[in-house]
């Protein structure tokens, strides 16, 4: 009866998507595994109880509260401690998500309780006594499969590889005192600069419509803009070409060393393909792709592809998109 | 300062890969070998700092068999100061296991800051540089795209998905760092000459047991061949219908 606890991952006080996912993920792996219970721990300031009811939806028979000031934002060292102190409580794994914070969590965890780490993972199965995974190495290109050995695994869950799915449990609520305090963090937080407010973000939008060099120039980015707007659910990304030139911030880029995304919808604007750009966004569950050149190799992965110029083809696409949105 | 940097050597990311006979690793031979992107920037910053400050050290470590060293020599070549090559069969993929390695060698080092890239292109997995850090008991800023070292304190910023964190930290610490943090210098005839030279020590790593291990690789399942469906604005209405009816996406 394998327990795995989850790091219920929060943002300015909201839960985010990964950690529905991985809470999805564990309830997977325990009901898998022979039964168990899923544990979600969310560390926040007051009021993160109140995710109690939403992780218990997706499967958390457990939700254990970590409430603090501190942990209004990210405090590293105290939510290592916090999450490695109750992985000691006999669990078989702890999942965290495989976010910005995610990655650099599970590393600590795992250093501080001695456990071995599988990163960004796609699919976890018990065998045996150990743990096997899935996981996209090589820029996705390998799919690598990782034997865990060992009583205790750490795992973080690549963002949009699960998706969530509820499973409703009444969770039993407990409150946990920090193992460290948030306050007395070597590292501190001076600010948190968030992007545009309302502004989805890569990892968590449906849809990405993302634009390269065929734009030609920084301002053309309007029309990309406003196709993400007339979706209502997409967020902009851009090519590492588009980014470098400071068309776009750093932080849209998506690519090999920049964000590797999976929406339900990519749309691709002015985008050669380059394989670097493909291994950012060749998971990316359905792809559009708008191009003038008809030997590009963006048309070789793309379900969807129209041959033409984009600065006539997206004002018609944003305007027939808008249409049949209409009363949504 | 005392800066300590470790490397990882990756295959080209441009390579197309194969599956070695067996399953369990990619086939190598073909493969261009060099040091991995993060890494390299992790060199770079390495060097700025060492510039700025005035006089310091810089050094270089890695874990892995002995191809490394040409890697090592590289980053020699960019103007670090000496190596430390920890001899393994093979570069594992237990990240845990080579924090232990690397960490038992840094932790006498006296290092006023340890580097790493935010991870490699191979493994992408994230794990050496956070989890070094939490061995050796250092502050840690994982995956900074700014960082600058001034009388003793480092700041840095860090991109979390929408929203930039800006971090204060005091040294000695660990910082793992993404793109945009410096652009790599190609090494000057100069400096792949006085390489030759610079020292490289070479002792075994200390890995401990494996616990994370390859059981099998394979590539991805190819997506459906590409399919144009029209040309220019005409294709628009066929698009937004495929998009709602077959696609399911509206």
């Amino acid at each position: 009866m394998p327990n795995v606890l989850v790091f219920a991952e929060t943002r300015a006080a909201g839960l985010r998507k990964v950690a529905l996912e991985a809470v999805t993920a564990a309830r997977a792996f325990v009901d898998s595994a022979g039964g168990g219970e899923v544990h979600a721990l969310v560390a926040g300031p007051a009021g993160a109880a109140s995710h109690a009811a939403t992780l218990g939806k997706y499967g958390a028979d457990v939700v254990l509260t970590c409430e603090h000031a501190g942990f209004a934002r990210y405090a590293r060292e105290a939510t290592a401690a916090t999450l490695a102190e109750r992985a000691k409580k006999g669990y078989r794994a702890v999942f965290v998500p495989f976010s910005a914070n995610g990655r650099d969590l599970a590393a600590r965890v795992a250093a501080r309780l001695d456990a071995p780490l599988a990163s960004d993972v796609t699919s976890i199965a018990a065998a045996g006594d150990a743990i096997t995974v899935k996981h996209p190495g090589y820029a996705n290109k390998v799919i690598i499969e990782l034997t865990i050995a060992g009583p205790l695994a750490v795992i973080s869950i690549r963002p949009s590889a699960f998706t969530p799915a509820e499973k409703p449990k009444s969770p039993r609520g407990e409150s946990v005192a920090p193992a460290a305090d948030p306050g007395a963090e070597r590292v501190v937080v001076k600010d948190v600069v968030e992007g545009a407010k309302g502004k989805l973000d890569l990892g968590e939008a449906p849809v990405i419509v993302a634009g390269g060099r065929g734009l030609k120039a920084a301002e053309h980015f309007k029309l990309v803009e406003d196709l993400a707007a007339a979706f209502g659910n997409a967020a902009v990304g851009a090519t590492r070409a588009v980014t470098d030139d400071g068309w776009r911030p750093h932080s849209d880029q998506i690519g090999q060393t920049g964000r590797q995304v999976s929406p339900q919808l990519y749309v691709a604007i002015g985008i050669s393909g380059a394989i670097q750009h493909l291994a950012g966004m060749r998971t990316s569950r359905t792809i559009v792709a708008i191009n003038k050149d008809p030997e590009a190799p963006i048309f070789k992965v793309a379900d969807y592809g129209i041959v033409g110029d984009a600065f006539e083809i997206v004002p018609a696409l944003t305007a027939a998109i808008l249409e049949a949105r209409k009363g949504h | 300062m005392k800066i300590a940097v470790c490397i990882k050597r990756t295959p080209d990311s441009e390579s197309r890969f194969k599956v070695a006979a067996g399953g369990s690793g990619i086939d190598e031979a073909g493969l261009k070998f060099d040091i991995d992107d993060f890494a390299s920037y992790a060199v770079e910053a390495a060097l700025q700092i060492n510039e700025k400050q005035g006089p310091g050290e810089t050094i270089v470590i890695a874990v892995g068999p002995d191809a490394i060293q040409e890697t090592l020599r590289k980053a020699m070549s960019m103007g670090v100061d000496r190596a430390v090559h920890l001899k393994a069969e093979a570069a594992p993929f237990d990240g845990i296991a080579i924090a232990k390695a690397l960490a038992a060698e840094l932790k006498s080092g006296g290092f006023d800051l340890i580097l790493f890239g935010k991870h490699a292109f191979d493994t992408g997995a994230g794990i050496v540089g956070t989890a070094t850090a939490e061995l050796l008991g250092l502050p840690c800023i994982t995956a900074a795209s700014k960082l600058e070292i001034a009388g003793g304190k480092g700041t840095a910023r860090r991109e979390i998905e929408g929203a930039g964190e800006m971090v204060e930290f005091s040294l000695p610490a660990v910082v793992t760092v993404d793109e945009g943090i410096a652009r790599p210098r190609y090494p000057s005839l100069k400096g792949i000459m006085a390489a030759k030279k610079k020292p490289m020590e070479i002792k075994p790593a200390q890995l401990g047991p494996l616990r994370v291990t390859v059981k099998a690789m394979e590539l991805p399942a190819e997506r459906p061949p590409g399919r144009i469906i029209g040309q220019g604005a005409a294709a628009v209405p066929q698009l937004v219908k495929l998009l709602q009816n077959e696609a399911k996406v509206l």
